[in-house]
């Protein structure tokens, strides 16, 4: 599946925010098996200077998965989603994602290529506060899977 | 510095949780006929609940549930997770790499699955424990 390159650099529009919650925090904790009370109890966050529930490392895909339908339903760009594979993940972090955060996600295309019948998509997901605080950065590369 | 290696059982169970959880509702995840119509020997685990469970072993290394600065990795190879009550497991290793003088601590991690490497580029940054 070939992607068009001329979509490198191209970023999208602010996603609506997203509500954090304690429920989703802790729900998100307990499927993963995260006992830490600190997911859990907004005491034993506060106890470690922070103002609410801290969410594990890899919540804010919550997030940015559900913003790169943006990105994945572009029709300019035109990938098949039921051929699309996860290749890389990475996040950095300015802060953990807390509990009563407000966040809002904006896309770019970082870098589009084939190679083998294969499309290969990286994006940048910059995640900050409603307010423009900050959060964490998160890089995704997907593999749009060649016909046959 | 090798760290202690930690072990993580999953469950078909497991992955119903997590995709409710995280809003991966891919059936690649859950429907045995819809993974083996796309070429895949069974259900499978998503990527980022392996990701997640190796997070969680970076953050109990690291000594605090908010010292992870920096996590990365390329998923490899499925891990598919059979239908019984034992499904499968993960196994969790790593390497200090470097310790640097303004307190971070580069890991890089190992994780496997049937004695098959499921990550590569498994790298995390950490604050160093006081």
């Amino acid at each position: 599946m070939s992607l068009d390159p001329s979509f490198v650099g191209r970023t999208y529009p602010p996603t609506a925010p997203y509500q954090v919650g304690r429920e989703k925090i802790r729900e998100f904790a307990t499927a993963i098996g995260a006992t830490d009370p600190a997911h859990h109890d907004p005491e034993a966050a506060r106890a470690l200077g922070h103002r609410d529930l801290i969410a594990p490392p890899t919540f804010p895909v919550v997030v940015t998965m559900a913003a790169s339908r943006q990105i994945i339903e572009d029709p300019a760009l035109g990938v098949d989603y039921s051929r699309v594979v996860h290749g890389d993940q990475r996040f950095a972090y300015t802060r953990p994602v807390l509990a009563g955060d407000e966040l809002v996600c904006v896309n770019t295309i970082e870098d589009v290529s084939s190679r083998g019948g294969h499309g290969f998509l990286t994006t940048r997901t910059e995640v900050t506060t409603s307010a423009g605080e900050p959060v964490v950065t998160a890089w995704s590369k997907i593999v749009v899977r060649g016909e046959g | 510095m090798e760290l202690p290696a930690k072990t993580f059982r999953v469950t078909r169970a497991d992955l119903v949780r997590y995709a409710g959880a995280s809003g991966d509702f891919n059936p690649i995840h859950w429907s045995d006929r819809i993974a083996t119509k796309v070429g895949l020997p069974g259900v499978i685990a998503h990527g980022m609940f392996t990701m997640a469970l190796v997070g969680r072993a970076v953050a109990e290394w690291a000594g605090a549930p908010d010292a992870v600065l920096d996590y990365g990795v390329r998923f490899t190879r499925p891990v598919v997770v059979p239908d019984d009550d034992e499904g499968t497991e993960i196994e969790v290793t790593a390497v200090v790499r470097e310790v640097t003088e303004d307190g971070l601590t580069r890991l890089d991690v190992t994780a496997t699955c049937l004695g098959e490497k499921v990550l590569s580029q498994a790298r995390a940054t950490v604050r160093t424990a006081r």
